[in-house]
Parts: structure tokens; C-alpha cells; sequence
């Protein structure tokens, strides 16, 4: 108490003498939610870009988790000293959008940097994520993930499958599942983390199928759910039946069930590129693969949708600030700098020219399987059901989509039921949400 | 000036002297207290852009909620389960502390490390140990044959959280049983063991009533630390799952508020546990106080 207080009082007495002995340079503060390696990305991209120029200087901040920082940041905004910049994960976008008063779209402070803002040069299908239904891009993509499929070589050769080449379709998937179980190749063939995202958000959008009514969100906030139409039943039956053959075990919510996997006893998992870092770590022999899809799905693949996080500039600052931020995005853009955050994070770059020069530096044919998650991105132009999915409170409705996929799981219910439920009870979420 | 008595002004000065007290009080109840409860009337957007007085409509959608009536029967079977299972494990203990001869000082110490372990941390340990993606416990159990997985198995994670919960509490009303064990007279017993009592009559006619104030108010402070105190373990060991298995009261105020950011029925659940602790806090007055002799 006692320390915080001085301290509190020396970093205000700092605040005071800095804004007026230096009024030349502009500081800049950036909330983030990055840890370990990615938090010294963050760290080194802040010194860089202040070495790089005298006038402004980004200070980020680490906030905690995810919804720790988004809390913050709102927080901050209710007591009317927000960040400059805040990191938001793609589940807090709609929060965000919402939030029209509190934020400003990234197009217009892109533009009052000078340069032009030419929406052109970004990756289409996140770029699209994070803009209006008009087109105006809302916050700028910093951390952009794909869900991909991780397998244990050595599993599979003990099952006796090909370990060179990986299964494309989830039948596929369930039948190598089932044979690495029987095999004893492993306990358990399958496991997935973030069974919302991957399962569902991304499931649709790769098997081109509605999530939900108005573009799955991202057309307007008036959302009807539409997840339980017979190919998501389909899917989430064979993950029941899956469960209780003891061939798919359940992890967690997030990305628990990665435990599962890199301690061999799941051969194979659908994860995010970003959690690439530990099972590199872990010295495995393992392979990447596609995030699989349904053949009888039309027009599967599609493309897969974004996650991660983007950094969404708040209200309430001067001019010079938000100068001060677009020449920070600005110099986030440049090719050389995506293609450092790329390589060292393992996050999408954000830029067409940044991923060309990745491609043309080898580092693709040197580490295989990178390209995966930016291929499916890019692979086909997204369609209604491929955008992504924006909901006011998509917290809440994942929520309540893992509640009743736990309840399935444990043999409660039948897939039918489970969706059937998740839908009213999200339905009805959505609409509380929306004041009515 | 010349009066031997001390002048100063009697009206004030106990003012001055409680104001500090009352100060805390103020900032640290009554304003979060009153936010709380003008908040309850409210609905909201996260970032306070739009709100709207809405009466009570918070407090009637909660009350039509089934996932509310849920949390009210997982808090009752949690509670009721970790007050009972911290008690009895506790006095059996305490009974078998105070016949112990040798050694009594070093296993009263032990019994009251857990303690000052925090709950969080507490559900760490616990999570650790049972957690059947990496628990040395969990494996053990799978192995054996026993399908353990409490991140399916809503049973077994009340189980999971219930154990842990008691864990830490055990070692507080062991402190409490000793002292009152210690309080009897030993004439009492050995008058008994004369008369050729063994020793579970012993314990059943004589010891157990005399240490039942102990033991009333011992079940009071545990229904109020199963309540409110346990929020840390949930949290770091189920997250009020799987389904809403575990979701108690206090759990789904934090969950309501700072995850699904609704901030008018968060208050209006705080509000309802302000109630709640009302009601416990004046039972505990008004039968407890009255009963306890600390001997």
C-alpha cells in the first residue's frame, strides 16, 4: 500500500516534469496481454520504433490475460484516462465495435500520419475481420493466428499410417484416430483445444456453413445463431461418439488439451499456428497439417478465420498523440518488421509484401508447415460464412457453447441437444445483450 | 487552568477518535455498498456510454434465470459439504491430537500449515495434484482403471473443489476443537474412566456436548468461508465448470461482471449476496455469541 503510494506519487510527479521539461516528445501508451517470448516482441518493436525517430515514444504496458487487459482498458475508459493503444482479442472485437464512442477506427488515424492508408497492402481475409460493414478498418491486426492440425510422427508410424502424409478430411482424422487408439499406438487418437473457436467459428467458415444470421456477424449486431443445422450435428456426434469410445479426450476450454499432446498421449490435435512455440520446445517429431474439413461440405475448404489480437486506438487523446500512433502502425506495416514478428512469434504477417518476402527468403522451405495457416487464410476470396464471427458478447455465448459441449462430452446429451441448447440460450444472450 | 481536571472537548474528541475507523468503513462499505446497489438498477454497456434505469428488472431476470437457481443449489450442496467435511475431519483430529502424549506440539504445528496457504495457491496444489491433463494423482487414478476427469464429470469436480476447500479450513477449526478440548476439566473425564467409561462414551456423553458452542460457531464461520472465502480454489480449479457444475454465487457474480461484462445483473447478484451475508452475519449474533464460552 505504503509503496505503491510512493511510487504512484513519483511516477505523477515524473508524468508532471517530463510533459513539461520535454514537451517535444510525445508518449504513446500501449496496453498489451503478450507474455514470455512474444512479450520481448513487443518489448523490442517499442525500442526500435523509438530509437527510430525523436518525437514520440511508445511505452507498452503488460495488463495480464486477455480479458484482464480488455477489463483494464474498459476500466480505464469509465475513469476517462484510457490507453492510447489497447490490445483486444479477436472474442473482445464486437465488444469493441460496440463501443463506438470510446474508439477510434484505424482507417482515420492511419491517414492523419501523413502517408496514405492503403487498405490494399494488408492480408484480405483479416483485414476484412477487422472492418465495419462498410469497410472501414476498425483496429489494426497485430497478432493473427489460424487453427491447424499437429500430429506425432512417431504415433503414427507405431499405428502403422503414413506419417508423411497427414489425413485432410475429418473422417479421415477419426478413422486414423481410432486405429491409433486400437493399435495402442497411444491412449488417445484426438484431442482439440478451443472447441469454439476451432469447432465451431472456424469449422463453419472452412466448411462454408452459416454460423449465424447477418454475415455471422460482421454485417450487424442483430444476430441469429444458426450452429445447429445438420453438418455442425454431425460433426459434434462424432466427437461424442469419439469421447465415450475413449478415442477423443477433452482438455479445457482453451488451450489446455495441448498438455495432452505434447505429453504423447493424444496423437493428434487441431490447435492454433500460435501455440507452434511449445510443441517446437517440446523436441517431438511432430508434422503439421491443414485443419481438416468435410468432403461432402460444398465448396470446402474455404478459408479459415483469424484469431489473436488486434490493437484498437481509444478515444479521449490530442491530435498529436494519435500522430504519434499512426506513425507506430506505420512503422508496424514496414516489411522487414512483419517479417521479424512473423518469424519470431510465429503469428501471421499482416501485409502481402511482408509474407512475399518470407516466402522469398527460404524460410518456408527451411520450416514446413509454417505456410499452412496463411495458405488456408488466403487460399479462396471469403465468402458470407467466412468473414469471421462477430457477436456484442461472444465471450458469453462461447461460454455457453463449452458448457453444453462439456455436458455432450460427458454423455449427458445427444449433439442435437447440445447445439439445440447453445443456440436458444446464445439467441437469448444476444438479444440481452442488444438492451431488449 | 487551575481545575486538576483534564480539559478538552469531550464532544469532539470521540469523534476524532472513531472518525478514522469510520472513514474506512465508509470508503471500503458503504460507497462500493451503494454502488453496488445503484448499479443493480441499472442496464448498462460495458464502457458506461449508454444507461438506462431499468427498476428492477436486473433482479427479476436473475430470479427467471435457470443457470441462477443452478448456482443457488451448487453453493448449498458446497457449502453444506465442505462445512461438514472440515469439521469432522477436523475434530477427529483434535481428539486424536489431544491424547497424543509425545510430540503434540510438532503435529499441532503441522496441522496449522495449511492455513496460511492462500486459496488460490490452495487450488493451484489441488489442480496439480488432479488435473487430468497433467495430475501425478490423475495418472494414477486412469491408470488404476478409474475414469477420473473432473473436466467432464461435474461430480467429480464438486468432489475436486469440496476437498480442496475443506483441505484449508481443517486446520482452523482443529485450532478451535483443541482449544475447547483442552478447556474440559480433566477431573470430568477422568471421573468418567473411573466409573469405567471407555473412551468413545467418554467422548459421546462428555466431551462432544461440552465442546458443542465450539462446534455451532464453528459451523457458522465455515458456511461463511464455504460462501464467500472459496472463490480463489473455484477459480484456479474448475472455473465453475464443466457445464455449470461448480459455479457457486460468488463465482458467477465475478463471472457475470468481468467476463460476460454485465455489469447490472453482476451488481444485482452482489446485491442478493449482500442479503445473504446480512441474514448470516445476524444469526451468528444473535444464537452463536450468546451460546460460545471461550472458557
Amino acid at each position: 500500500m505504503k509503496i505503491s503510494g510512493i511510487a504512484a506519487g513519483l511516477a505523477a510527479a515524473i508524468t508532471l516534469l517530463s510533459s513539461s521539461a520535454a514537451f517535444a516528445v510525445t508518449e504513446i501508451s500501449w496496453w498489451h496481454a503478450m507474455t514470455g517470448a512474444n512479450n520481448e516482441v513487443v518489448e523490442t518493436l517499442a525500442k526500435q520504433f523509438n530509437e527510430s525517430q525523436g518525437d514520440y515514444k511508445v511505452v507498452p504496458v503488460f495488463k495480464g490475460t486477455y480479458p484482464e487487459t480488455l477489463n483494464a482498458g474498459i476500466a480505464a475508459f469509465r475513469a476517462k484516462q484510457p490507453p492510447a493503444i489497447l490490445q483486444v482479442f479477436d472474442v473482445g472485437t464486437g465488444v469493441m465495435m460496440a463501443a463506438e464512442g470510446a474508439v477510434k477506427p484505424v482507417a482515420d488515424i492511419l491517414s492523419m500520419g501523413g502517408a496514405k492508408f492503403d487498405k490494399s497492402q494488408y492480408l484480405p481475409g483479416i483485414v476484412a475481420y477487422y472492418s465495419k460493414p462498410d469497410g472501414t478498418m476498425l483496429s489494426f491486426p497485430y497478432n493473427s493466428s489460424s487453427p491447424i492440425l499437429y500430429y506425432n510422427k512417431d504415433a503414427f508410424q507405431k499405428a502403422g499410417l503414413d506419417a508423411a502424409n497427414p489425413p485432410k478430411t475429418w473422417p479421415e482424422v477419426f478413422e486414423a484416430a481410432r486405429k491409433i487408439k486400437s493399435s495402442g499406438a497411444a491412449k488417445c487418437g484426438l484431442t482439440s483445444t478451443w472447441l469454439t473457436w476451432i469447432g465451431l467459428e472456424n469449422f463453419a467458415a472452412w466448411n462454408n456453413l452459416q454460423y449465424g444470421t447477418q454475415e455471422n456477424g460482421l454485417a450487424g449486431t442483430d444476430v441469429e445463431l444458426k450452429f445447429n443445422s445438420p453438418m455442425f450435428v454431425k460433426h459434434f456426434q462424432n466427437f461424442a461418439d469419439l469421447a465415450k469410445e475413449g478415442v477423443f479426450r477433452y482438455g479445457g476450454r482453451t488451450s489446455e488439451a495441448k498438455q495432452l499432446f505434447l505429453s504423447g498421449e493424444c496423437a493428434i490435435m487441431t490447435e492454433s499456428s500460435g501455440g507452434l512455440g511449445d510443441v517446437i520446445k517440446s523436441g517431438m517429431n511432430y508434422g503439421l497439417g491443414q485443419l481438416p474439413y468435410y468432403p461432402d461440405a460444398p465448396g470446402a475448404p474455404q478459408n479459415t478465420i483469424p484469431g489473436g489480437a488486434s490493437l484498437w486506438v481509444m478515444g479521449g487523446h490530442s491530435d498529436e498523440e494519435y500522430k504519434g500512433v499512426a506513425a507506430f502502425f506505420n512503422f508496424l506495416s514496414k516489411t522487414d518488421i512483419q517479417q521479424y514478428l512473423h518469424e519470431k512469434s510465429g503469428y501471421l504477417p499482416v501485409t502481402l509484401a511482408a509474407y512475399e518476402a518470407t516466402k522469398k527468403s527460404g524460410f518456408y522451405d527451411k520450416n514446413p508447415g509454417r505456410e499452412i495457416p496463411i495458405t488456408q487464410m488466403m487460399g479462396k476470396a471469403p465468402t458470407e460464412n467466412s468473414k469471421g464471427v462477430r457477436l456484442v458478447n461472444l465471450p458469453q455465448v462461447r461460454d455457453i457453447e463449452n458448457e453444453e459441449f462439456e455436458k455432450m462430452l460427458n454423455g449427458e446429451q445427444s449433439a442435437q441437444q447440445a447445439l439445440d441448447n447453445a443456440v436458444a440460450r446464445g439467441n437469448k444472450a444476444i438479444q440481452e445483450a442488444l438492451g431488449k | 487552568m487551575s481545575s486538576p481536571r483534564v480539559t478538552f472537548n469531550n464532544k469532539l474528541l470521540p469523534y476524532l477518535l472513531v472518525a478514522p475507523q469510520l472513514a474506512i468503513t465508509l470508503v471500503f462499505f458503504y460507497w462500493p455498498a451503494s454502488q453496488a446497489i445503484y448499479q443493480s438498477v441499472l442496464r448498462e454497456d460495458p464502457f458506461g456510454l449508454n444507461s438506462r434505469f431499468v427498476g428492477l428488472a436486473n433482479f427479476q431476470r436473475l430470479f427467471e434465470e435457470p443457470s441462477y437457481i443452478n448456482s443457488f443449489k451448487v453453493t448449498a450442496v458446497f457449502s453444506i459439504a465442505t462445512a461438514v467435511l472440515a469439521l469432522v475431519v477436523a475434530l477427529l483430529l483434535a481428539v486424536m491430537a489431544d491424547r497424543i502424549v509425545k510430540g503434540r506440539g510438532f503435529y499441532r504445528t503441522l496441522m496449522i500449515w495449511p492455513y496460511a496457504v492462500a486459496p488460490a495457491i490452495a487450488g493451484m496444489l489441488w489442480l496439480f495434484m488432479f488435473n487430468p491433463t497433467m495430475g501425478t494423482f490423475a495418472y494414477m487414478l486412469r491408470s488404476a482403471g478409474y475414469n477420473w476427469d473432473p473436466l467432464l464429470n461435474g461430480n467429480q469436480a464438486m468432489v475436486l473443489v469440496i476437498a480442496a476447500a475443506a483441505w484449508k479450513q481443517i486446520s482452523y477449526n482443529f485450532l478451535f476443537f483443541v482449544a475447547g478440548l483442552q478447556a474440559i476439566p480433566k477431573s470430568l473425564v477422568e471421573a468418567a474412566a473411573i466409573d469405567g467409561a471407555g473412551e468413545n462414551r467418554r467422548f459421546w456423553t462428555i466431551q462432544f456436548p461440552l465442546i458443542a458452542p465450539t462446534t455451532f460457531f464453528l459451523l457458522v464461520i465455515n458456511t461463511v468461508y464455504a460462501f464467500f472465502d472459496t472463490f480463489g480454489i473455484i477459480h484456479a480449479v474448475t472455473g465453475g465448470g464443466p457445464g455449470k457444475a461448480t459455479e457457486t454465487l460468488v463465482y458467477k457474480v465475478y463471472n457475470d461482471g468481468f467476463v460476460n461484462l454485465m455489469l447490472g445483473s453482476s451488481a444485482a447478484q452482489s446485491v442478493v449476496l449482500m442479503v445473504i451475508v446480512i441474514a448470516l452475519t445476524a444469526i451468528q449474533f444473535r444464537y452463536v455469541e450468546r451460546k460460545v464460552h471461550y472458557g
